[in-house]
């Protein structure tokens, strides 16, 4: 048996490594920024990309680490776009002031329908989001007057960016802009899941049963999660909003509801770079096989997610724990035939 | 005097079947009881409504002399109330370092702090660790659970239980589907908790219940049949009838 003091170490030394800053994920970053002097003239696709992947980290929130299903996680990001760009069109035209109400606005209505999530199986948590994200949808569609209805909210008239920094006309800032939004949230949901809190979150999903019978108290933890979720997503919106100084109606349409989750399940849930990883193979896939196929490319994405599925999300996406598997299998096994 | 753990008239229906059936017992502060009783006889249920997990359909349970019969399970173990699963219930994906930390974290009121990072938790950690050498877990410390061995994940399931060091423990079959030679390890563990806790332990093994309990109540048909002292219980002719004599 180890010395009490040498097992402390041991798992001292455990828990800092499991909270280290991988080398891919300081890569991934470095290329991020390299791609605004490498790749000027595709900073247009970068944002793009750059959106879906706060969207999908907002996504993965939820459902990598709470185990919350959702179809309807639109219904944050369109409230984000429509809260961001009427902000611009009627009030203020600054766009950190927009995307910052735009987070509030989304996080409201995210703690106010968290209470349909909290119970009920994975089947109750999908149709009651569905049907949230569909009523948004019509509510915009109803109220003209406010949103532009069917036609979608033009006029949009945005400020540089907090006074310095001007939208162009080839994307760059608004890159710039999308980008440090991502880092800032990355940042803050890394913080997040590797605390006590982030812990729990794993705990309720892996087995809500022994959760309760440690103390822990579900509803608070997953209100607080689904509130945090929606203000991603509406900055997400917001930031398409701003980026593209329109708001289309798609914006709560069930497809970008279905768009995020394939995203999510190309990249892998739970270790945060999912979305950031599913938005970069989705985005071009779908570029490239639209352009391959203009007709059929739903066709090849539809066959590429029944593969996926198939062949396992687990062990096709998770490649930083595909990694370290090997090491675990070894540790395990030499465990099992340690003479008792 | 108050005792630590007491039902009264307590009663659970599952429609038309009688699970649990018009129970008082009382259990002291710091005994070693023994719950008994064929299979069926409801003992998983009576745990089941003690720790929260079902709401009875009458009747009373009192912790510490408090009434805690509408408390929430969640909340039954901050006063103290702490429990094992017949069948395992743990964190598949988590090492048992990590489990042991949540579960610490949680007694300690740490669980909704979303901005400290784990590894700044010194105290938690070290504890965490202190348990781990107890409960000869320190090899499988950064391993998944669900790549342990099952000797080893049954023992992760009390060390997690007394994580949240409670003043009443209850053991739903501690020792089940735990090889021969591991067997008194995981005894030896409970034996060894401090006397002021109060050890409720539900077990088939008799042996077992004789070496470990001072006191034993007898569930037969979801009832309480009999109730007394080691000594008393399994010199018990009508015991030994209805139980014993299953197994004997």
């Amino acid at each position: 048996m180890t010395a009490p003091v040498e097992t402390q170490k041991l798992a001292r030394d455990w828990i800092s490594r499991s909270n280290r800053v991988r080398l891919w994920e300081i890569a991934l970053w470095v290329i991020a920024v390299a791609a605004i002097f490498l790749l000027p003239s595709k900073l247009l696709i970068l944002t793009e990309i750059t959106i879906l992947a706060i969207f999908a980290l907002s996504l993965d929130l939820i459902l990598g680490y709470a185990g919350i299903v959702s179809l309807g996680h639109t219904a944050f990001f369109g409230l984000g776009a429509y809260a961001a760009g009427i902000l611009a069109r009627d009030y203020v035209s600054e766009p950190v002031t927009g995307l910052i109400f735009a987070g509030f606005i989304s996080g409201l209505f995210g703690f106010a329908t968290s209470f349909l999530v909290l119970r009920g199986s994975d089947l109750t948590r999908l149709m009651t989001t569905f049907g949230v994200a569909m009523l948004l949808a019509e509510v915009a569609n109803q109220a003209a007057w406010l949103t532009g209805g069917a036609d979608g909210l033009s006029g949009i008239m945005l400020t540089p960016i907090l006074g310095l920094f001007e939208f162009d006309l080839f994307g760059r800032n608004g890159y710039v802009y999308a980008l440090v939004v991502l880092a800032v949230l990355t940042f803050i949901a890394r913080r997040l899941v590797h605390s006590p809190y982030g812990l729990s979150l794993k705990a309720l999903k892996l087995n809500p049963r022994r959760s309760a019978m440690i103390g822990i108290s579900a509803t608070r933890r997953i209100v607080a999660i689904y509130t945090l979720s929606a203000v991603y997503a509406g900055m997400a919106g917001a930031l398409l909003a701003q980026t593209t100084s329109f708001v289309s109606p798609d914006v709560l349409a069930f497809h970008r509801s279905a768009e995020v989750l394939l995203v999510l399940v190309i990249g892998g849930t739970g270790y945060l770079y999912g979305g950031v990883v599913g938005a970069i193979i989705f985005t071009l896939l779908r570029d490239w096989l639209s352009v391959v196929t203009p007709q059929y490319w739903m066709f090849w994405i539809g066959l590429i997610l029944i593969a996926l599925v198939l062949i396992g999300r687990e062990r096709l996406t998770r490649w930083p724990a595909l990694l370290n598997r090997k090491a675990t299998t070894r540790a395990a096994t030499q465990l099992a035939e340690e003479p008792r | 005097m108050t005792h630590a753990l007491e039902t009264r008239n307590l009663s659970k229906r599952f429609g038309s079947l009688v699970a649990t059936n018009d129970v008082s017992l009382s259990v002291a502060k710091g005994a070693r009881h023994a719950l008994i009783g064929p299979n069926g006889a409801g003992k998983t249920t009576l745990i089941n409504l003690l720790t929260g997990v079902l709401t009875p359909s009458s009747g009373q349970i009192l912790l510490e002399g408090e009434d805690i019969t509408a408390t929430p399970a969640h909340h039954r173990v901050g006063r103290g109330l702490s429990r094992t699963f017949q069948i395992n219930q743990l964190f598949a994906d988590f090492t048992p370092l990590e489990a042991l930390m949540l579960a610490i974290g949680e007694r300690e009121g740490q669980g909704s702090m979303a901005w400290k990072p784990l590894s700044k938790n010194h105290a938690i950690i070290d504890e965490a660790a202190s348990l781990l050498d107890r409960f000869r877990l320190t090899d499988a410390l950064s391993t998944p659970t669900k790549l342990l061995p099952y000797g080893k994940q049954r023992l992760l399931e009390i060390a997690l239980a007394i994580a949240a060091r409670p003043r009443v423990l209850l053991l739903d079959e501690p020792a089940a589907g735990v090889p021969e030679e591991e067997r008194h390890e995981v005894l030896g563990i409970v034996r060894a908790l401090p006397a002021d806790v109060t050890v409720v332990l539900i077990e088939h093994d008799m042996d077992l219940v004789f070496s470990f309990a001072d006191r034993i109540s007898v569930l037969v048909a979801g009832g309480l049949f009999k109730e007394g002292t080691v000594e008393e219980i399994s010199h018990d002719p009508q015991v030994k009838a209805i139980y014993l004599g299953e197994d004997a």
